[in-house]
């Protein structure tokens, strides 16, 4: 529902036309009265839309939103028309005037934010549980359509105290941006409001501020820019969900799978060359693994350094492979064959075609697991190729 | 009522001279068709919102054209519409699949993103741009009865406002009967007309660059928030009684005329304008066919009930 704040900003148009008409002058208090009145209406007939016809949301609010704005348009153009009325200046109301900002807004907008506060911090957890799941809020005997209406109710003196000092696009930028963001920082209500809150200052600070340096620069249209930038901000560089922290992980994990791959292609050589070997050739390793030269002898220098193989200098052409190093290289094929045993005995896979998935899921399996899939099977000693499954030795290492 | 109101209000808005009224009912025509034909597909698509966003995400597009060029011909405002929609439609799609965001927030935070961009823009070049925010934001249909017509080959033709909107109406209804399969099927299921092999991405991207093509077309005509209203109001009308597509193309054909011939009369009747006069009158008219649905099912109910 985050586009309803954006249909309900343009439908309080002939709200505002009506509250003039009410007593043919432009007090601030019959006004916002009307609004309210047509955006609660407009919220209604969304619903009702929703409910009662083929249309779905997207399309009852697009036709609440510029339905009730024309409407709106055409009340403002019979009222100019009204000989004495002094109207001069109502189509206004909704682009905002930032500059002629009075007392009373603000003290408006102050008395709507601690009303908004009182009822989040009265309702918190009734709140909560109905944002995740009304249906067993419901059943819980919390009266979901009453806290529905009371948030209607809420979002329509927002957007109406906003929309005099700001304008109509702004209103929903400042419901979204900000709220889009704390979503994307974190998983938890109150610090998402509390974020939501603070994003909202921080674009309100920052976006005046630019409009003060720079003459005669518009504040609202900074206002949503700062708080887009706040938003793309958020996307990368949000902890556990952004752009960039997502990307490390997969890049980590992409660096794991390289490891463990080249670990297992050693094992595989020294199974070529046969038992008791202790040296191993780059040259066949290269041959042998799927890794490009300069990324398979970086690793093999990492190698090197975490003391998994003894390789003196660069130039020598073999290497041997340390304690430790036997033990990660035994374990990974363990996983894998032990893996492909499980499928093959468990799930009923075909010999040739249990290689691909052992191929994923060798880097997946951890110490509990590989216990439990040992126990399961019996600890096997060969795999559905025939070749005999490593033993790993705890004392090994 | 006496008979000097029923004149004041029946015979009198047209009265103009008929080349005029043909002029501005067939320039409504043509942008509610247009619009219409396109909201229909849009509201199958459950993304109808998406008219409201481009609308507005166009505005940086046409400032940054105009600056470049110099000019506001009509080529140059389609090129900068169809890159602003561009980069709208990538932006959301990025933040879709790069993140938890749902669709509808994605969008609102674009296009307000793109609009304050534009706004910024404008206010910069204050001195070099005659295209102030009001004239995107309203639109006058009425304009078009002053606008001098194109002489071509010594024949005197309709304004060019009026010729983009047929070759834009043309332009859409070829669209959507060539690509009826496609859009049709990826309306209904996505993912069935993907596994189909029907391309649904080619399908979408070019609805979103049509959209934004008859977006800027109308803006002139009906400005950027009453287009929304053009988009939706005829194709949803159309969609409460029908349930077959062309059935409801058809429907939303009509529904158009009527909000055309109707908007014009309560414009020139009220004097206000004529795009706010179309959105009123397309309210009310789906307000009635919708009552009208209702009175006829619960008779059909009382009627069942006592056989």
């Amino acid at each position: 529902m985050s586009l309803l704040g954006d249909a309900l900003s343009h439908a309080v148009l002939p709200g505002v036309a009506l509250g003039f008409l009410w007593n043919m002058n432009k007090d601030p208090w019959t006004l916002f009265a009307g609004a309210v009145l047509a955006g609660l209406f407009g919220t209604w007939v969304v619903g009702l839309l929703t409910r009662r016809t083929v249309l779905k949301e997207d399309g009852a609010l697009a036709l609440v939103l510029s339905g009730f704005y024309g409407l709106g348009v055409v009340l403002l153009g019979v009222i100019y028309l009204i000989p004495g009325a002094r109207a001069a200046g109502l189509q206004n109301y909704m682009f905002g005037q930032a500059a002629a900002l009075s007392h009373q807004d603000v003290w408006l907008m102050a008395v709507v934010a601690s009303l908004i506060l009182v009822v989040l911090a009265l309702f918190y957890k009734e709140l909560l549980l109905n944002g995740f799941d009304s249906n067993y809020a419901r059943s819980l005997g919390i009266p979901a359509a009453i806290l529905e209406k009371l948030i209607w109710l809420l979002l329509a003196f927002a957007v109406v105290s906003a929309l005099q000092s700001v304008g109509v696009v702004l209103v929903s930028a400042m419901l979204i941006a900000p709220a889009a963001a704390a979503y994307l920082l974190t998983k938890r209500f109150h610090i998402m409001l509390l974020l939501a809150a603070l994003i909202g200052m921080f674009t309100a600070w920052s976006g005046s501020l630019i409009s003060y340096v720079g003459s005669s620069l518009p504040t609202g249209p900074f206002m949503v820019m700062c708080a887009g930038l706040v938003f793309v901000v958020a996307l990368f560089a949000a902890p556990q969900d952004g752009i960039i922290s997502r990307w490390r992980m997969a890049r980590n994990r992409q660096l794991d799978s390289r490891r463990e791959n080249l670990l297992r292609a050693i094992y595989l050589l020294w199974e070529h060359y046969g038992e008791g070997t202790e040296n191993f050739s780059v040259d066949d390793l290269e041959r042998r693994s799927s890794l490009k030269v300069p990324q398979l002898r970086r690793q093999l220098r990492a190698f090197a350094r975490s003391r998994l193989i003894d390789w003196p200098s660069e130039d020598q052409q073999t290497f041997s492979l340390t304690a430790a190093g036997w033990r990660e290289a035994r374990l990974i094929v363990r996983k894998h064959r032990l893996w492909e045993t499980y499928l093959q005995q468990a799930a009923r896979f075909p010999d040739d075609h249990v290689h691909a998935d052992a191929e994923i899921m060798e880097h997946f399996l951890d110490e509990t697991e590989l216990q439990r899939l040992e126990r399961r099977l019996g600890y096997p000693k060969v795999d559905p190729h025939g070749r005999s499954i490593p033993e790993v030795h705890p004392n090994l290492s | 009522m006496n008979s000097e109101v029923f004149i004041e209000v029946f015979r009198d808005p047209w009265l103009l001279e008929w080349r005029s009224s043909l002029l501005l009912v067939s320039m409504g025509w043509l942008v509610a068709i247009a619009c219409g034909w396109l909201g229909v597909m849009l509201l199958l698509r459950r993304i109808a919102m998406m008219g409201d966003t481009l609308s507005h995400s166009l505005l940086p597009g046409l400032v940054i054209a105009f600056l470049i060029t110099g000019s506001r011909a009509t080529w140059v405002m389609w090129i900068g519409a169809l890159v602003a929609a561009g980069v709208t439609i990538v932006l959301i799609e990025l933040i879709q699949r790069y993140s938890r965001i749902k669709a509808d927030a994605a969008m609102g935070v674009v296009f307000s993103f793109m609009f304050a961009l534009g706004v910024i823009l404008i206010t910069l070049f204050s001195r070099q741009i005659d295209l102030d925010a009001d004239c995107v934001l309203y639109g006058e249909l009425l304009y078009l009865m002053v606008e001098p017509g194109v002489h071509w080959m010594g024949v005197t033709l309709p304004p060019a406002a009026w010729l983009r909107m047929v070759v834009i109406a043309a332009l859409v209804i070829v669209f959507i009967l060539s690509l009826y399969k496609e859009l049709l099927a990826s309306a209904f299921d996505n993912d069935w007309a993907g596994s189909a092999g029907l391309p649904n991405r080619f399908t979408h991207h070019t609805l979103m660059a049509i959209l934004s093509l008859t977006i800027v077309s109308a803006f002139e005509a009906v400005g950027a928030i009453l287009v929304v209203a053009m988009l939706v109001f005829p194709g949803a009308t159309a969609l409460l009684h029908c349930r077959r597509l062309p059935l409801v193309l058809a429907a939303t054909s009509f529904h158009s005329l009527v909000i055309s011939l109707a908007g014009f009369h309560l414009s020139i009747w009220l004097n206000v304008s004529m795009a706010a006069a179309m959105a009123t009158v397309a309210m009310l008219w789906m307000i009635s066919i919708w009552s009208g649905q209702k009175i006829k099912s619960k008779k059909k109910d009382n009627l069942t009930c006592a056989t």
